[in-house]
């Protein structure tokens, strides 16, 4: 069969989506920020959506305000909505940060945000909170462009020229607190002072006990955001990041931080480039506990690597990850059979060619894509297994193809905020979600299978 | 009234007082509630927007295609969001969108909508297709109804177009009657078009999501009727057409449908009553009503009949459930009023007590006769907040409520046990069997043993 190395779609209508919209990343990025609360300027609905998509992902309350413009302000303008949401979200939430995140709505209207904001800290006097404006248009890009974005505002919003210090800057991608703890702990164990954002891990996975509050504690806090300019160096897990959006580069351009760009740790190579780099640093060895890791890693990936091979895997989701779990597979033997985003993002192709370079199979790449192009892809490739968030779950109810949980969003399993894939442990984990569910289709299916076929029988259907 | 907002945590007001109009207290108000108007900027509100209202709706007809014309979010949030069931397409599961761009928004969304609408006809060939408007297309002015009309006569197919922008307001209702065009526009006839009278009556304002459209069918017939067609759970298309045939409307979740019946009425002289199957006695309350429009004694004798059989059936379980449950205390918010008195009685079938109650929809009139129902000093509260449902689950010393995803994280967050009573629920709670399953849900959640764990948690930071 004809392999299509880099097909991107032409048609017009997408058909289940694989993306969320831009401000929603935009979202997750100020949930990482100490005491942040976030605002969305444009209809009630869009807020409604985002917290409803959050909250089943996260199973945490993610409150979002709206500045619910209705049709008088769609012609008028929706100033006055937003100062008085500003003013109502500053008084029920008392937060230090203020996201104020643009719809299409209010893009298409051609609010003039800087102009408002101003206005208002004006007719305010003081105001307890930093308002940080975002422009978020759906029709410019996905969560994952809006997530970049936010995350690039904030930081611009508070970094200040400061002396030199020891500490190092770690940006990471749209990942799971559960990831993002664990980059931690590596961090910590090899003795590193860091300022990481957007810090989510806490904020969209509180543990339970003490007094509710409304703004979960944690999160990144603005006064280590402020220094960040005065880092040693800046790793961003963010290979396909674009350019205009880094906020690692911003960093680097702007206050001469060098960068360095990282694939998520996700995998044996990725997390021993991550450990190389902070023990470089540090001049530390790495401690027994994470060596012992690998170990176990190693130890798993051979025992694995016979029924990792069969697996052909449909990676999906956002670029980041895609990537990383891309890596993660071919170094396991599992060569992918469809690679697919709904992002477009052209530094996704560049980072993947050399991965792929070696393979006897290409896959097939998808980006921009819908489900529709992914299910036929996976459908003429043989794909046996995916990977990716809940939007792939009619592959297993009409094809029978498992589906891996991995990014988001996770609507339809519990723990998404839990699921662990980076650092040897968490690739080990993720190593053997992946084994253990080819080898459950493996037992399901092998008796009925093998009699088909040495006994010579036909069967229909996908097996 | 002037106490409400006296309460503090954390240093912040728990309301605004702009808000204190739509809350108030059974037995003690004066005034009627403030409701049925917008949302308050920044008080992060529960509802959502006339395109979520339209889509819930519609998206129920199994074989259409529902395409949303606008930039991406708008389908990726509502994809399959409603867990209506069907008994023959899956289509009506899929999520179509034009998913414009920067360049649309400049130059006007409407060629590229033309061509969504001629790829899908060739892929698909749908009895209907629904074009849902969106925020953008409102605002730049996209001729969808144009595009609908041109490419309804190009393809020979219906193209209906659903006027939900989002912006013209957070209030599903107002996205509930641009549906209702949808649909009336559907299933009026053409010039010429006869649709027969038949004794078969449509239940109007049920979306099958735990299969209770089926059971419904089942009770009716066993009283020697048949539903003509459900608006809109387990519709199709063709059998949405024949509506104008039946004798009667029974009409559910009144907010998204009674519009629509008083249309029926005008147009084809279709009588309409209210019912709810929710709650044993409301069901059995609802077929009588039905048998006595009837009039007819052998469907009276079967109704009878099977009113007394179901309810012997169920009585000794409703009964080892209300023994476990009686006395705790609940709360409700919900979206719509009909729904939120169905639970009432409901939770009072159980002996518990009901200290709050709201919606996102909610009429004065059906206000009114909530606070008729609830007992003094019970709170209602219309499009409440996080932090108003926060505080009033905790000063009330709620043990259970029933609402919908957003409300559950917020309940188990303070301990509460919780109800799913919303479009992702799985389970039918309906009928009299639906009021076991209500019972017994309401149990292990309010009696669950996980509770007493978390209380020890509590206050230890």
């Amino acid at each position: 069969m004809a392999q299509q190395p880099h097909a991107k779609s032409v048609r017009q209508v997408n058909e289940n989506q694989c993306q969320s919209c831009m401000p929603l990343g935009g979202v997750i990025a100020f949930k990482g920020i100490e005491n942040a609360m976030v605002l969305i300027h444009g209809s009630q609905g869009c807020s409604t959506y985002m917290r409803l998509t959050s909250v089943e992902h996260y199973n945490e309350p993610v409150d979002i305000a709206s500045s619910s413009l209705n049709e008088k302000q769609t012609i008028y303008g929706g100033e006055a909505n937003l100062k008085k949401a500003l003013s109502n979200v500053a008084r029920v939430y008392a937060p230090k940060v203020i996201g104020v995140l643009t719809t299409c709505l209010a893009e298409t209207m051609g609010e003039d945000l800087d102009r408002i904001l101003m206005d208002y800290v004006q007719e305010q006097g003081q105001i307890s909170a930093d308002i940080i404006p975002v422009p978020t248009p759906s029709y410019s890009g996905s969560h994952t462009e809006g997530f970049w974005a936010a995350t690039t505002a904030i930081i611009t919003h508070y970094a200040r020229p400061t002396e030199r210090h020891e500490r190092i800057n770690v940006i990471v991608p749209h990942i799971s607190p559960a990831d993002i703890r664990e980059i931690k702990r590596i961090l910590s164990l090899m003795g590193l002072e860091y300022t990481l954002i957007p810090d989510f891990s806490m904020t969209l996975d509180r543990p339970y006990g003490g007094r509710y509050q409304k703004i979960p504690p944690g999160g990144t806090r603005t006064e280590d955001i402020a220094r960040m300019p005065g880092a040693q160096f800046t790793i961003q897990f963010g290979e396909t990041c674009p350019d205009a959006l880094s906020p690692g580069l911003w960093l680097n351009k702007t206050y001469g931080v060098p960068l360095i760009s990282l694939p998520l740790p996700m995998g044996l190579e990725a997390t021993d480039r991550f450990l190389k780099i902070l023990q470089e640093f540090s001049g530390r060895e790495i401690p027994k506990s994470l060596a012992t890791e690998r170990g176990w890693l190693l130890d798993g990936m051979a025992d694995a690597h016979k029924y990792n091979a069969e697996g052909r895997p449909v990676i999906y989701g956002e670029p980041e990850l895609v990537y990383a779990l891309t890596r993660c597979c071919c170094e396991n033997g599992a060569v992918p059979a469809v690679i697919a985003s709904g992002s477009g993002n052209n530094r996704l192709a560049l980072c993947l060619e050399p991965l792929l370079a070696g393979l006897d199979e290409q896959p097939v790449l998808l980006e921009e894509t819908d489900f529709a192009a992914i299910e036929a892809a996976v459908l003429r490739s043989g794909a046996n297994v995916a990977i990716g968030h809940s939007g792939g779950k009619f592959l297993t109810e009409r094809h029978g193809i498992p589906v891996i949980r991995a990014g988001f969003p996770v609507h339809d399993r519990i723990g998404g905020q839990r699921i662990l894939s980076v650092g040897y442990a968490g690739s080990l984990a993720f190593l053997d979600r992946f084994t253990n569910t080819l080898l459950e289709k493996k037992y399901t299916t092998y008796r009925q299978l093998q009699r088909e076929e040495m006994m010579g029988i036909n069967s229909i259907g996908d097996a | 009234m002037e106490d409400l907002c006296a309460l503090r945590t954390a240093g912040t007001a728990a309301c605004i007082s702009e808000r204190e109009q739509s809350i108030i207290t059974a037995g003690r108000n004066k005034t009627s509630i403030a409701c049925t108007t917008d949302s308050l900027a920044g008080s992060v509100s529960q509802r959502a927007c006339v395109f979520c209202g339209a889509r819930v709706v519609l998206n129920p007809v199994t074989d259409a295609v529902h395409l949303v014309h606008g930039p991406i979010g708008c389908a990726t949030y509502t994809w399959d969001i409603r867990g209506s069931l069907s008994s023959g397409s899956e289509m009506y599961r899929n999520s179509f969108s034009t998913d414009m761009k920067e360049r649309d928004v400049v130059f006007g969304g409407e060629k590229k909508l033309a061509a969504c609408i001629d790829e899908i006809v060739e892929k698909y060939h749908p009895p209907a297709i629904f074009v849902y408007a969106t925020c953008v297309t409102g605002m730049i002015g996209d001729d969808i109804l144009a595009v609908c009309k041109e490419a309804s006569h190009r393809h020979g197919t219906e193209v209906i177009p659903v006027e939900s922008s989002g912006f013209i307001s957070g209030n599903k209702v107002v996205g509930y009657r641009a549906a209702a065009e949808a649909l009336l526009r559907l299933i009026t006839p053409g010039d010429g078009e006869q649709i027969e009278k038949t004794r078969k009556l449509n239940f109007l304002g049920e979306y099958n999501l735990g299969g209770e459209k089926w059971l419904a069918g089942r009770y009716l017939r066993e009283m020697g009727i048949e539903i003509n067609v459900a608006f809109t759970g387990d519709s199709t298309v063709a059998a949405l057409k024949q509506a104008p045939g039946a004798c009667l409307n029974i009409v559910q979740c009144t907010g998204s449908m009674h519009w629509v019946a008083m249309q029926f009425e005008e147009k084809f002289g279709t009588p309409f009553m209210d019912v709810t199957f929710f709650g044993a006695d409301n069901t059995a309350e609802s077929l009588r009503k039905i048998a006595r429009f009837y009039d007819d004694p052998e469907i009276t004798r079967r109704t009878e009949a099977l009113i007394g059989r179901e309810m012997a059936c169920i009585r000794p379980e409703i009964e080892r459930y209300r023994r476990k449950l009686v006395g705790k205390r609940a709360a409700i918010y919900v979206g719509g009023a009909y729904k939120a008195a169905a639970l009432i009685r409901q939770l009072r079938e159980l002996d518990m007590e009901i200290v709050l109650t709201g919606t996102q929809t909610g009429k004065v009139e059906e206000y009114d006769a909530i606070s008729r129902m609830l007992d003094e000093g019970a709170i209602v509260i219309d499009d409440a907040n996080p932090a108003e449902l926060e505080k009033f689950l905790q000063e009330k010393n709620v043990d259970i409520m029933v609402g919908g995803v957003k409300e559950r994280v917020l309940a188990y967050k303070l301990g509460i046990g919780f109800v799913d009573h919303n479009h992702d629920r799985k389970e039918c709670l309906a009928g009299f069997w639906g009021a076991v399953t209500f019972a017994r849900d309401v149990y292990i959640t309010t009696c669950s043993p996980v509770w007493k764990h978390l209380k020890d948690a509590q206050g230890v930071a």
